[in-house]
């Protein structure tokens, strides 16, 4: 059945969204804070030593879902110590643009080398330009993207991430 | 009364840059309006407040590949959006915007042709610009386009009949077919917005019907169809056939404001122009908050309403409108 009157009283509805304030967030000049616990851009962590958490074990590689990470190992030796175990990631590098953000590998790292940061402005122009290597993930983190307060969150924040 | 003819040439081009202008601004006044009604800014980044935002999209559908479908018959495939382009500007030549001015020892008419069937003339240019849809849905050789186009005709050519017969009660009222005549008619008079209400409501619905706006916009559908007629057209082609639809939809508000709300007149005569103009903006502006309010009616109750609500109404305005002409 038409119902003119609801119909009438619809277009008294649109007519005063004119007068209210949009809500949109606009971008690149808001950014919208992130959860404590967003899945962002890769971290690797290191020591207060300087030496690297990864071993280059490669659970990560085997972990991820999306077949993204790479890891080549090579051995410690005395005058070439890079990481605190036996070996050390020769070559680590995610691909970003395969990567689907699910954080399997920072539950499969047994030495909480890598955590997922709060970083989502990983855009590039190329597609090489997404391979992120391990000096980049090395790196101390960019903070570009401002993050909520977790106390207004009532789920907890993992030890792994907090103290990474 | 009569002008030279490059007087008329003059104004032809004059007019037929404005119109493209006013489509352009059309389409981010529609943009606009629909973001504030849904809470949002609508675009805002090129320019200030977004005032280059049609210029912006015309140098990007300009510089987009005109794809070609290999199946496409070339002819008509390029030919139908020149064809709906063009009826749609040239409909509106006829269309009164002043009083006419003296200038020097030359007299220059409100209107680009001062033709005695005018109202005749933008109906058979309406129809021609059907022949656009038809022409560019056949020839892409594609299921979507035809049927698209198939869809679009049936409910311009249904919505046509109504269309006409809504305006026959102003002609009645007026004794003429010239829209210069009809606003002058209205000048003297009252606008016909109020004897042929009846009238004026019968036309803007087979109006938004006629120009494929919402809730009537079956034939492009966005939100739930393939384009319609034009879904294999991209690039500049693409943008002819949107801007003979919004054109149309100017010409059709140009059409209304003359036939029902007294053309140019206002307050202050030499003013026409900008009182036609201010018009003209809140018909498109009522057009742009109806799409922004109703939603899209399914395809058998457009065909039922067509037929059997909107012909009947708008016949019997026209008998009962020819019924009192007579008698008073």
């Amino acid at each position: 059945m038409p119902q003119p009157l609801d119909t009438i009283k619809g277009f008294g509805v649109t007519f005063k969204q004119i007068f209210k304030k949009p809500i949109t967030q606009e971008y690149p000049e808001f950014k919208r804070p992130v959860y404590p616990r967003f899945r962002g851009r890769h971290r690797l962590h290191r020591f207060e030593n300087g030496l690297e958490k990864c071993v280059g074990c490669s659970l990560c590689a085997a972990a991820c879902p999306a077949d993204c990470i790479r890891v080549v190992p090579a051995e410690n030796t005395p005058d070439n110590r890079v990481s605190a175990g036996e070996r050390y990631a020769r070559i680590y590098e995610i691909n970003m643009s395969r990567c689907i953000f699910c954080g399997y590998c920072e539950l499969a790292c047994p030495f909480d080398a890598i955590t997922l940061g709060n970083e989502y402005e990983i855009s590039e122009y190329a597609r090489d330009d997404q391979i992120y290597t391990k000096d980049m993930l090395l790196a101390p983190p960019i903070k570009r993207v401002p993050v909520a307060d977790a106390d207004l969150y009532d789920t907890p924040i993992p030890f792994y991430k907090e103290h990474a | 009364m009569s002008e030279p003819w490059w007087i008329s040439l003059i104004k032809a081009f004059v007019i037929v840059n404005l119109v493209m202008v006013a489509f352009a601004y059309t389409t981010l006044l529609e943009r606009k309006l629909l973001g504030r009604m849904q809470l949002r800014y609508g675009p805002n980044r090129a320019g200030p407040f977004g005032s280059l935002q049609p210029i912006a999209d015309l140098i990007k559908l300009i510089r987009k590949e005109s794809f070609f479908p290999s199946s496409a018959i070339e002819l008509p495939y390029i030919v139908a959006p020149a064809i709906s382009v063009f009826t749609a500007i040239a409909a509106f030549s006829v269309i009164p915007f002043g009083a006419g001015w003296h200038l020097y020892h030359w007299h220059i008419n409100g209107e680009i042709a001062n033709v005695s069937i005018a109202l005749i003339v933008v109906f058979a240019l309406g129809s021609l610009g059907i022949y656009g849809f038809i022409v560019g849905g056949w020839a892409s050789e594609s299921k979507y386009s035809l049927l698209g186009s198939m869809r679009t005709c049936a409910q311009l050519v249904s919505y046509e009949v109504s269309l006409a017969l809504s305006v026959l009660g102003v002609v009645l009222m007026a004794g003429s077919l010239s829209l210069v005549d009809i606003v002058h008619k209205q000048g003297t008079f009252v606008p016909y917005a109020g004897p042929q209400v009846v009238g004026l409501l019968c036309f803007f619905i087979a109006g938004i019907a006629e120009t494929n706006r919402a809730p009537f916009d079956l034939p492009e559908a966005d939100s739930e169809l393939v384009a319609g007629y034009h879904t294999e057209y991209s690039g500049m082609r693409w943008g002819l056939f949107q801007t003979a639809e919004y054109i149309n939809m100017i010409t059709l508000s140009a059409l209304m404001v003359t036939l029902f709300f007294a053309g140019w007149h206002g307050p202050y005569a030499p003013l026409g122009p900008l009182w036609f103009f201010l018009k003209l903006l809140v018909v498109v502006s009522i057009f742009i908050w109806l799409k922004a309010t109703l939603p899209r009616l399914r395809y058998d109750q457009l065909m039922r309403f067509g037929w059997k609500v909107l012909l009947p109404v708008a016949t019997i305005n026209a008998v009962v409108t020819a019924a009192l002409v007579v008698a008073l």
